[in-house]
């Protein structure tokens, strides 16, 4: 059986097909064929001659040589025998973009659509009118984090990413509103994370508290005693300390050497696109150390 | 990628040198170079966006595009009539997109499409979609409505920049009479330029037909857009020196190496180094079928011995590829004892879902060229290599095509490129016809085959065998033979382009490999949901012969083997479009393959095996 059926594969490559025959009396008519096949459902679904052959011929799955390695859901080679995902921690990264429309939707769409966990983000203005800087925190497994970065650096209007140092000054802000029932108490309280009471009532006082995620924490906890009626919570801002700077270093003129690459590959000249990615692109730099680390 | 910018430059340098001709455009056609010695010479001063919009096209060296009318885009038609641009008038926009999508895939430069506001976008966005997962170079420009109504619900608008945010490279609002020209020439350096892909021009009607005197300037990128050419020298070396100490060195070829122009890079560095080749599914062509070293296809329905080459491997070496699902199966057994060395021009790519061991950022060709240079010495894979090729002969593609059996799928796809020369350009819907004429039709050439690989859009291959005609035809090949295999499903999705292939007169031959199901669904159902067919048996199909001499095309029905060679032969050498309508064996499967998430290595070769 399966000596005729390779014969005839081997006939298919395109030879004459003259001395085909079909066996007479086989119905071809299509609309009866699949009525046979799926509108009895008392039949297998596929109601084949016992004798024909399903499939390719060769050594069955079991019969195969196995690998004797393995990789973990992230894609990484791991010891089979010990464990093997990486765990979450949480990122500062800041994103310096162009100040134009749609920008912020770019960069949220992304998170959604790649599903990063993202915590945090805001946006807001910079010194250059042009520019806005955009500061999330992540909570992802270092792949994740790196992908972070690499996805936010293929949006067109991103001209820089960078994840902060954890020594970075990093701030948020809330504003509090307690019942108060008592109100030289909640100023002591406030006093204590140097909250400053910026709205008071009959019923209540608003306190807004500066400062580290930790810090801001705590002090909505400690104001839980006297009755929380609403929070509402910034984000984090954040910005690298000293002369080290937030966005990395700040973007060379690259156009035209995006071009002369793209023209040295395209004339198959390699030593002018050496010189076109010897300094500058500041995207693509980073990226090159994050790799290689990770290597 | 072909430098566009370089394209733009010379069109810009040759208003002062009007002789002036770059290579890339020399080779080119004779109408192309007429249409750039009139734009040059004794262009008619832009009055208004609109034609700033096509003046920049010109600029950027287009020739040919595709669309549909309607409302918001009709100022920017009114400039097309004016200019050099060839315009084809598709049925639907859909098709218009996977036109423009094959175009740019077959000619490596941008295909164009035009569409207008609200549903005009819309239906573009599966055919922008398809591009964005393949990363086809592509160029779309919409219609929008004017901008004092833009967010007030008007007539026809949709928000085209928000809807296409997700699925283009980058999409821009054009603000401006003044700046609408240059939107476009930045989209269309972007589309073509490091990764490619799907740029899109949102145009609101009063930009369009609002004054402006500012011509465009050349094509470039915007300058917050950069790309890394070549891969940092000691990476190159580390990858270097483990390769040289593999011994099952296999080579994993993208689609990168095509759309990169690494072809010749790619398949040097193979030979020289007598390295097993496989090829994901966009790469067929990448490197020839027929040589000794190519494993041929590899994933969910690649060849037994790719998988098991890919599962084996110790070392692999990752060119232009991104890891799709579909190629690695469940990532916990792919390639589980191998250091990879990943080639990509995207970052992004690198470690997305394999962890790359040697990440070799930059242009394809460029960095295959540096690490051939740091190379000292062959890998000692002659064992290796015999291990291949001893799969190849366990694991052989020969289906069983018994005469007394209803027609086989795969005899047709195998008498077609017997019928037609190594230059005949393959496209295909979706679905198991796509995979039967990914296996077996033997790919010997880059850019021969345009299938949606990303995406899976069923309806592909009729308007992308219009997008591949007119580039084969703009690139001098003529002679080479256009065939669409569609399934029956795939091809009543966007049939209704035969209407253009009719008007048009373009060489085209529609194979559809008719089982009357959604075959592929089916095939699936009968192994994972117990044979319970619930809508994917059509039961009824059009007459697609008849179907097509309506439109005015050839329609050739074929249900006998002995029918096969001169239906082929027919239809191949009617100059025009024909259909046939090849009645196949609908409970053929297709095989080898790998469950969804599954073990490359554990192949199914019949269903009992999955």
């Amino acid at each position: 059986m399966s000596d005729e059926s390779t014969d005839d594969a081997q006939r298919a490559a395109g030879e004459s097909t003259d001395d085909a025959q079909r066996a007479a009396g086989e119905s071809t008519d299509s609309t009866q064929r699949t009525g046979d096949e799926s509108h009895d459902e008392t039949v297998a679904p596929r109601a084949r001659a016992d004798h024909r052959r399903e499939g390719l011929e060769g050594p069955t799955p079991g019969e195969r040589p196995v690998p004797r390695g393995k990789r973990n859901s992230q894609g990484i080679r791991i010891d089979p025998e010990v464990e093997a995902e990486r765990e979450p921690r949480r990122a500062v990264i800041s994103v310096l973009v162009a100040h134009e429309p749609g920008v912020l939707s770019e960069v949220s769409s992304l998170f959604s659509r790649r599903q990063f966990n993202i915590e945090s983000l805001t946006v807001g203005a910079t010194n250059d009118p042009e520019r806005a800087r955009i500061t999330v925190v992540v909570e992802e497994p270092d792949p994740g984090i790196d992908q972070v970065e690499k996805q936010l650096r293929k949006l067109v209007p991103v001209i820089s990413v960078r994840e902060l140092d954890p020594d970075a000054v990093r701030r948020e802000l809330a504003i509090i509103k307690v019942d108060a029932a008592d109100p030289s108490e909640v100023a002591a309280v406030a006093d204590m994370y140097d909250a400053r009471t910026v709205d008071a009532s009959r019923e209540t006082v608003t306190v807004e508290v500066t400062g580290s995620r930790q810090k801001i924490e705590g002090a909505i906890d400690t104001l839980g005693q006297f009755g929380v009626r609403e929070i509402t919570r910034t984000g984090t801002a954040a910005q690298a300390r000293g002369t080290d700077s937030t966005a990395g270093t700040p973007p060379a003129e690259t156009t035209g050497q995006t071009e002369a690459a793209a023209a040295a590959t395209d004339g198959g000249e390699p030593a002018d696109a050496a010189g076109a990615s010897d300094d500058g692109e500041p995207k693509d730099a980073t990226v090159d150390d994050a790799t290689t680390e990770q290597a | 990628m072909v430098g566009v910018s370089e394209r733009a430059q010379a069109a810009a340098e040759s208003e002062a040198e009007p002789a002036t001709e770059t290579d890339a455009e020399s080779a080119t056609t004779d109408a192309s170079e007429t249409a750039a010695d009139e734009t040059t010479d004794a262009r008619t001063p832009v009055t208004t966006g609109a034609q700033s919009v096509v003046r920049s096209l010109e600029n950027a060296g287009v020739e040919h595009c595709f669309g549909v009318q309607g409302g918001a885009i009709m100022p920017v038609y009114d400039a097309v009539f004016d200019s050099e641009l060839n315009h084809y008038m598709m049925a639907h926009e859909q098709a218009a997109a996977h036109a423009a999508d094959a175009y740019g895939i077959v000619a490596g430069r941008p295909g164009v499409c035009l569409a207008t506001s609200g549903p005009g976008a819309t239906n573009l966005v599966t055919g922008i979609a398809d591009a964005n997962m393949d990363s086809d170079p592509m160029v779309a420009l919409t219609g929008q409505v004017p901008t004092e109504f833009v967010g007030n619900d008007a007539f026809q608008e949709t928000d085209t920049t928000g809807v296409t945010a997700p699925i283009t490279k980058d999409n821009t609002f054009a603000a401006s009479s003044d700046r609408v020209g240059d939107d476009v020439g930045e989209a269309f350096a972007l589309a073509a330029t490091g990764r490619p892909g799907p740029t899109l021009v949102d145009l609101p009607k009063d930009v369009t037909q609002g004054d402006t005197d500012r011509e465009p300037g050349p094509a470039t990128p915007p300058d917050t857009y950069h790309v890394q050419e070549r891969a940092p020298a000691d990476a190159v070396q580390d990858a270097a020196r483990t390769i040289e100490d593999s011994n099952e060195p296999v080579l994993l070829f993208g689609g990168g190496v095509i759309k990169g122009d690494a072809t010749e890079a790619a398949r040097e560095f193979a030979k020289e180094y007598e390295i097993p080749v496989v090829t994901t599914m966009p790469a067929l062509g990448s490197f020839p079928e027929d040589h000794e070293l190519s494993l041929e296809m590899g994933g969910m329905h690649g060849t037994g011995y790719a998988n098991m080459a890919l599962t084996h491997t110790d070392c692999l070496i990752a060119v232009g590829c991104r890891f799709d699902d579909r190629l690695t199966g469940g990532i916990e057994t792919f390639a589980p004892d191998a250091e990879v060395v990943h080639i990509d021009i995207d970052p992004a790519e690198i470690s997305k879902n394999v962890e790359a061991d040697h990440p070799l950022v930059g242009d394809a060709g460029t960095v295959l060229t540096q690490l051939d240079a740091a190379m000292d010495e062959q890998p000692s894979a002659t064992k290796w290599r015999a291990t291949c090729k001893q799969w190849q002969s366990e694991y052989p593609m020969d289906y069983a095509a018994p005469r007394d059996e209803p027609l086989k799928p795969q005899f047709v796809v195998e008498a077609y490129d017997a019928a037609t020369s190594d230059d005949a350009i393959v496209t295909t819907g979706v679905g198991q016809h796509q995979m039967w004429a990914a296996q077996y039709w033997t790919y010997t050439e880059p850019r021969t085959w345009v299938s949606s690989h990303g995406l899976g859009t069923m309806g592909y291959g009729l308007p992308a065998a219009i997008g591949a005609r007119i580039a084969a035809d703009a690139e001098g090949k003529e002679d080479a033979a256009v065939i669409a295999f569609e399934g029956d499903g795939s091809f009543l999705m966007t049939m209704q382009e035969l209407a253009v292939a009719v008007r048009e007169n373009l060489d085209v031959t529609v194979a559809v490999l008719n089982n009357e199901y959604i075959g592929m669904v089916r095939q699936w159902q009968d192994a994972f949901f117990d044979g319970r067919h619930s809508a994917s048996d059509y039961g009824w199909c059009p007459d697609f012969a008849k179907l097509a001499e309506a439109f005015g095309a050839k329609g050739i029905a074929v249900e006998e083997y002995d029918e096969v060679a001169d239906a082929v032969q027919e239809s191949v050498e009617y100059d025009g479009p024909a259909v046939v309508d090849f009645r196949v064996d609908p409970a053929e499967n297709v095989y080898p393959m790998v469950p969804s998430g599954g073990d490359n290595g554990q192949f199914a070769l019949a269903e009992d095996q999955l």
